[in-house]
Formats: structure tokens, C-alpha cells, sequence
């Protein structure tokens, strides 16, 4: 199993994520960089944190021209395994791999905490090891995620149950207080219709070893290893 | 030829920098402000197009670009160039 980080200028939380899968995880791993075209035999590509870009014009909106977002996309239309992670579920939706749009927090803070995830589905790649309703604690660190789309998209995203994760508090329950950036419905992660592309604001990835404060993040890794085994290889 | 592009959050998007500003301006007095929305103004510097060519470009930037429009309106107006 071998997860494919890529690192576009600008990204920051590529190290992170490199670290939980080949220390943490003790899978495979390659560094892709954003001028590359061959995903090097990944069988999950993650698109990390950061301000790929500086966050140019929208966060997302220039990435999403890089070369490898053409390969990634590629690899997402045959079912390959892409997870985009904060910045990485922006330039997604400025891809057009997920539906919606990321915009300003709310409250207008850049927003950085633990926040609690309530589990919606638990038949995807990424969340096998997880149960529906399970309560994960997570980090957040952006200005940019409120989720926002116009109301036939949020229907059918509801409809298909492609809303993976949303805010809630430590008892599950959704408050309007457990959600810190305003997004629709306390949505923080959503999947494709296919369900081989998901896209989440919080960070897994920082919350993988005890020593970080938690390791709910390390389930997610752990479903994408045991999911791998049947997916599609770049 | 310059394209001066004005891109503006949706009517349905709600727009908190223009709520924030709102309140600001509210609070220095300026009670008639019932509302604001905080856009961007983007300018382009065109080589040697005719107007409907012009036209034609740019607008295809701002749907592939310039503006995203599942959040985002965008309008341009075109400027000859003097003499």
C-alpha cells in the first residue's frame, strides 16, 4: 500500500501527513510534487494542508491548475483514492472532483482547535474503521472553511449520504456552537457520488500518535490501508 | 485594452466581511448603510484584440478563473485604449 503526498508550493501539512503514513502507519510512501505527472504508483493520493499558492485569488483556484491535478483527476475518474485534507479539499472543489465551494469562516477567525467529527457513513474507503454515529476528535486550522452549495447540490449530497463527517459536540449531537466556521448543515467532510474522492476541512493527519493529544485521526489512515487492497493503483 | 473585472459573492451567499464592514460603518455613525458586500476588482491587460474578441476571452476567464461561480457573480466592462 503506498500513499502519494502531494506537494504543491505552499502546502505545509505534507510533512505531517508523510510522517503518520510511513512512521505512524508503516505504509509506503512517495512525495509528489505539483509539476509531476505519474502518481508513482500510489493507490491513495493525498492533497495535504497549506496555502498551495498563497491562497492567490481563491484557496484552491491556482492549484488546481497544476500538472499533477490533471493525473489526480484522472485517477479519481477510474476510482483511484484521493483524499484532499483542508487546503486539499479546497483546491477538490475548485477541481470540480467535489461539489460546493469553501468560503470564509463565519466568524471571520482563522480558526485553529480540536473539534469533534460525528461519522455519517461508514462504508467509504476512508472510514471503514469507523462506526456510523462514532465521535472522532479532530484539529482544525483555517479561515476558509465554510461549506457552502446551492441548495439542489446540498439535497443530493444528503440524498446520496455523501456527507462523511459533520461538527457536533463530544455527545454527537450537532450544535450550532460545535460548528466553528458557519458551514452548512456542520458539514466537514463530504465523498464523491462514487465515494472514492473525500474531501475534509479538519486534519487527521495531526492527530495520529498519543503524543499529539489524540490518535482518532490514525482510523481514518488505518480504513484507507485496509480499503487498498481493492482499489485502483495509478 | 483593459477588462476591469468585478467579482461579487452570490446574493445567496452569505458574505460576513460585508456583514463586519456593515457594523463598522454603523457604528461610526453612518446609520443609512442597510447593507454591504465585499467583492473583488481584478484588471487585465489585454494584447491586440477586437472588442468582441475581447469580450469573448475574458469572459471565459472569469468562468474558468477569475471567479468561482458556485459562490461568485462576475461582470467586466472593456477599455479602449486612449488615442
Amino acid at each position: 500500500m503506498r500513499f502519494g503526498v502531494v506537494v504543491f508550493p505552499g502546502t505545509w501539512s505534507d510533512r505531517d501527513c508523510g510522517h503518520v503514513v510511513r512512521d505512524v502507519l508503516g505504509a509506503d510512501l512517495v512525495y509528489l510534487w505539483h509539476k509531476d505527472r505519474d502518481l508513482r504508483g500510489a493507490d491513495c493520493v493525498i492533497l495535504p494542508g497549506g496555502f498551495s499558492y498563497g491562497d492567490y485569488l481563491r484557496a484552491g483556484a491556482i492549484a488546481r491548475f497544476s500538472p499533477v491535478m490533471e493525473t489526480v483527476a484522472e485517477f479519481a475518474a477510474r476510482g483511484g483514492l484521493v483524499w484532499g485534507i483542508c487546503n486539499g479539499f479546497q483546491v477538490l472543489c475548485e477541481a470540480g472532483l467535489l461539489p460546493g465551494a469553501l468560503v470564509r469562516n463565519d466568524c471571520l477567525e482563522f480558526r485553529c482547535e480540536w473539534t469533534h467529527l460525528r461519522c455519517e457513513r461508514e462504508a467509504t474507503p476512508f472510514t471503514g474503521c469507523l462506526g456510523r454515529g462514532q465521535v472522532v476528535r479532530v484539529p482544525i486550522a483555517h479561515g476558509e472553511g465554510n461549506y457552502v452549495a446551492d441548495p439542489a447540490t446540498l439535497d443530493a449530497l444528503e440524498r446520496r449520504g455523501q456527507v462523511v463527517f459533520r461538527y457536533c459536540d463530544a455527545a454527537g449531537t450537532t450544535t450550532r456552537v460545535a460548528n466553528p466556521n458557519g458551514s452548512h448543515a456542520n458539514i466537514a467532510g463530504i465523498v464523491n457520488e462514487r465515494g472514492n474522492v473525500l474531501g475534509m476541512m479538519p486534519h487527521p493527519e495531526r492527530c495520529a500518535e498519543a503524543e499529539l493529544g489524540g490518535t482518532d485521526g490514525l482510523l481514518l489512515f488505518r480504513s484507507v490501508l485496509e480499503a487498498a487492497a481493492g482499489a485502483v493503483r495509478a | 485594452m483593459i477588462a476591469r473585472v468585478v467579482v461579487m459573492p452570490k446574493p445567496v451567499v452569505n458574505d460576513p466581511q460585508g456583514v463586519t464592514v456593515r457594523q463598522g460603518l454603523n457604528a461610526l455613525g453612518f446609520g443609512e448603510v442597510a447593507d454591504v458586500r465585499v467583492g473583488k476588482y481584478i484588471e487585465v491587460r489585454l494584447d491586440g484584440s477586437s472588442t468582441e474578441e475581447a469580450k469573448r476571452r475574458v469572459d471565459d476567464m472569469c468562468r474558468r478563473l477569475l471567479a468561482n461561480q458556485v459562490i461568485e457573480d462576475y461582470h467586466f466592462d472593456l477599455e479602449e485604449p486612449a488615442g
